[in-house]
């Protein structure tokens, strides 16, 4: 009976609700506890947006590492203290938490990122802050900041051998499909440079914004050109389509294959076995990798997360990024970026996916490459693999890839 | 900076030489709070640079006054306008993208090319980056460039009497557009990761206190100069035209004028002010990239208007600072489920406010009578002192021109 009037007054009931929410919670974090027995470490990844689905697993292993790393005592004799930040799959406010953990926080390190576009957006802010991020996705390479440590595969460790493989295999006319962002793009110069030198034939190359789902004019081209094998470089919900079209179009991995450098584990559970089955992927660790390590880490996994969860590269490498910076700051004896810098060379540590060898003159990391076969079961069965882990190239400068002299400058 | 909420009270006053001679008749206007409200806003804004952490609270604050500059621009459009314009996301990316391309140069050094550019294959500079090495070329094109887009879009769009909903989807179709263009052109525009990777703007090194504080009232100072000239151009006969037109196109259009010409000013207006508060992010954020300019985000800059309080100049300004500073706060302290805060937020406002924050005070000065009457209780009714300044005209009573104040179809013609 008093509606318009009620509703009239209304705000006055909302605006202090509101104001409540926005300075009790402010006062919260503003007030925390900083006491000197725990190191702050950050956590930065996309928990909300398109790229929540992929790094809310990287945060959950390296949340994991943490109380793994704290329940055998801590790092210095000191707990470790995650602060957890979302990068919301938008770059600008990746700088903006990357700012907020370095200059508010104090943490020691930050561990976050997954899309290149992130990593770049934050790089200003931890070399002007002199600060650390470990970066633990594969990459497109050529970069190289003092500042960051990537644990994730650099090209030479990835893309690199499994164009190898698909010599090795005869595979001699490639397709390229990939997502429109500097990753795929990168990547398919690499490629189209190592194809030069070696033989190979480039039927075509092809991108899909990132997202869309309008993937029936890239297949038809496909279908048309008859590749030997698609080299996939499509990320997120472009491959869903991707494969639900191949299938459709009676394309299956005996007729042409794909290999795929965009695909895990989880991914392999989100597309749906049925259209995954028998193709090709490209990482330095499956969840089937044979090492005691990792069948440690993908026990504790599941047991911290659920049975049902299963383990990729990505996550093992932020699991690797948390422990290798453990290592690095006791053997520095304090966590100072200058001093944790310069004592992470060398630093070599058992990790999931065999022994880990920091580089210290890239900050990257040895690794080994595996090409994977996606079976029946949704998990990745090894198919080959390199001689041990491989000397991390970010820039492709080395003896063994002379034909990649012209791609940085 | 709440004055334009004064409007309903200054306008007809204005009307009126003052009856009464004097310094207290001068000083004690029905304005008079609204001007105490303003001066201690600035004073607060003078305050803000020493009392906000100058490494991170500070240029965050600047954020939000470089969205606030948009936002001045998205109410004369939109709230005086009447042009719902969903794709101010193109101008803020005009204006971020021709700075971001001069800080990119100036960081390359000449002779170099950006850092993106060599990663994807492009040598050598394209000619279209080259005038921006030019500081002044940049700030020209921050300017200038807003003004031709809006002009030529206005002209075609409101000439073939465009409106409404058909008008915010070709502004929203517009920004898409444009948002592929970049994403695609990697070797020119960056691609998704944008433009970033500055260390100093215009001399001002980002990275140390003293920088960011110049910065905060490079900011500051914009938006108080545009805020000033935008109230101006509300005042004077072409603002009063404009609303003229936002309440009733054909009429004025048979008075004689030619609403394209007037539509098409304003619209460039707001483009210039979205162009320029997206120049200033860049430095502040350190990055400009597509995903800032893309659709979501232009509807967020419009929901920020509407938060704040679309009729009012002020409410644009309140709105950007209380949305951008809610979206900070809600995702520091629930970085899992800060959206939800956000989408509470804009539901609660809309619903309950329809003139925004703004609004408050209309809205209760109307609201509690009438709630007081259905109760029943009656109030002694105020009378003005004798030989004061005559009493404001009930709210009901101020003219329909005056925003905010306008009839209830006209508010709802947009």
């Amino acid at each position: 009976m008093f509606g318009k009037s009620w509703r009239r007054l209304a705000p006055l009931a909302v605006l202090p609700a509101l104001l409540l929410a926005a300075c009790g919670g402010s006062g919260d974090s503003d007030g925390g506890s900083s006491s000197s027995d725990t190191i702050k470490v950050g956590l930065l990844h996309s928990l909300s947006g398109t790229m929540a689905i992929s790094e809310v697993t990287v945060r959950d292993s390296e949340l994991l590492a943490i109380e793994e790393i704290n329940k055998k005592g801590g790092v210095l004799g000191k707990q470790l203290e995650p602060v957890v930040e979302d990068g919301a799959s938008d770059w600008p406010t990746f700088a903006e938490k990357a700012k907020k953990l370095i200059t508010q926080d104090e943490v020691a390190t930050v561990f976050g990122g997954w899309t290149s576009a992130s990593r770049k957006a934050m790089l200003p802010v931890f070399e002007g802050n002199k600060a650390l991020l470990w970066y633990p996705v594969q990459y497109e390479g050529l970069e190289q900041s003092p500042y960051i440590f990537y644990t994730g595969a650099t090209t030479n460790q990835q893309i690199v051998p499994a164009l190898d493989y698909l010599a090795e295999e005869g595979k001699k006319k490639v397709f390229l499909v990939g997502s429109d962002y500097v990753f795929p793009r990168t990547a398919n110069k690499i490629i189209k440079a190592y194809a030069e030198a070696n033989g190979m034939e480039i039927l075509g190359e092809e991108y899909l914004p990132l997202g869309s789902t309008e993937v029936s004019t890239i297949v038809n081209k496909v279908q048309q050109a008859k590749p030997d094998v698609v080299f996939n470089t499509l990320n997120g919900d472009s491959n869903v389509a991707f494969f639900k079209q191949l299938k459709s179009a009676g394309i299956g991995p005996d007729q042409i294959p794909t290999m795929s450098v965009s695909i895990a584990e989880e991914e392999v559970k989100a597309i749906g076995t049925e259209y995954l089955s028998g193709h090709y992927v490209a990482w330095n660790y499956y969840q089937t990798t044979d090492t005691p390590a990792n069948k440690t880490f993908v026990e504790a996994f599941k047991a911290k997360y659920g049975s049902d969860k299963v383990t990729s590269d990505p996550m093992e490498a932020g699991y690797n990024a948390v422990y290798l910076w453990a290592a690095a700051v006791e053997k520095a004896g304090t966590t100072d970026v200058e001093a944790v810098k310069k004592a992470s060379d060398g630093i070599v540590i058992d990790l999931p996916e065999g022994k880990v060898t920091i580089d210290g003159a890239t900050q990257h990391v040895y690794k080994t490459a595996r090409i994977g076969l996606i079976g029946d079961d949704g998990q990745i069965k090894e198919v080959w693999a390199s001689d041990g882990p491989i000397k991390p190239d970010p820039f492709l400068k080395g003896a063994d890839y002379p034909w990649a002299s012209g791609l940085s400058s | 900076m709440s004055a334009p909420v004064a409007d309903a009270a200054e306008a007809p006053a204005a009307g009126k030489p003052a009856t009464s001679g004097g310094w207290r008749a001068r000083v004690v206007t029905p304005q008079l709070p609204w001007r105490v409200v303003f001066i201690v806003v600035l004073a607060l804004g003078l305050l803000a640079p020493f009392v906000l952490d100058p490494a991170f609270r500070l240029p965050l604050f600047t954020k939000y006054l470089c969205y606030a500059i948009v936002g001045v621009g998205i109410a004369l459009a939109w709230g005086h306008g009447g042009m719902l314009t969903l794709g101010q996301g193109l101008f803020v990316g005009l204006g971020g993208y021709s700075m971001g391309m001069y800080l990119k140069l100036h960081e390359a050094g000449p002779g170099n090319v950006p850092d993106f550019m060599s990663w994807s294959g492009v040598e050598k500079l394209p000619a279209f980056w080259e005038p921006f090495r030019n500081p002044v070329v940049a700030i020209i094109g921050v300017i200038v460039l807003p003004i031709i887009v809006a002009t030529v879009l206005g002209l075609l769009v409101f000439r073939q009497r465009v409106r409404g909903a058909y008008f915010a989807i070709l502004t929203q179709a517009l920004t898409a557009a444009f948002v592929i263009l970049l994403i695609g052109q990697q070797g020119y525009t960056g691609g998704t990761n944008g433009l970033t990777n500055f260390g100093s703007f215009f001399g001002i090194n980002l990275f140390e206190a003293n920088g960011q504080r110049k910065l905060y009232f490079v900011t500051a100072g914009v938006l108080l100069v545009i805020f000033l000239l935008l109230r101006l151009v509300v005042a004077s006969r072409f603002g009063r035209l404009l609303l003229a037109i936002r309440d009733g196109e054909d009429r004025v259009r048979f008075l004689g004028y030619d609403p394209t010409v007037i539509k098409t000013i304003a619209f460039a207006i707001s483009a210039v002010t979205a162009s320029v508060g997206g120049a200033l992010i860049v430095p502040v954020v350190g990055i400009i990239n597509p995903g800032m300019l893309d659709i979501v985000p232009s509807i967020e800059l419009v929901i920020a208007v509407a938060v704040g309080g679309r009729y009012s100049l002020a409410g644009a300004v309140i709105g950007a600072v209380v949305v951008n500073w809610a979206r900070t706060n809600f995702s520091e302290d629930y970085p899992s489920g800060w959206t939800y805060f956000q989408g509470a937020l804009f539901i609660g406002v809309i619903a309950f406010l329809p003139r925004g924050i703004a609004g408050i005070v209309p809205q209760v000065r109307d609201g509690v009578p009438v709630l007081l009457k259905r109760l029943g209780i009656t109030l002694p009714t105020r009378s003005g002192p004798p030989g004061g300044p005559p009493a404001a005209p009930p709210p009901g009573g101020a003219p329909v021109l005056i925003p905010g104040q306008g009839t209830p179809e006209a508010k709802e013609a947009v």
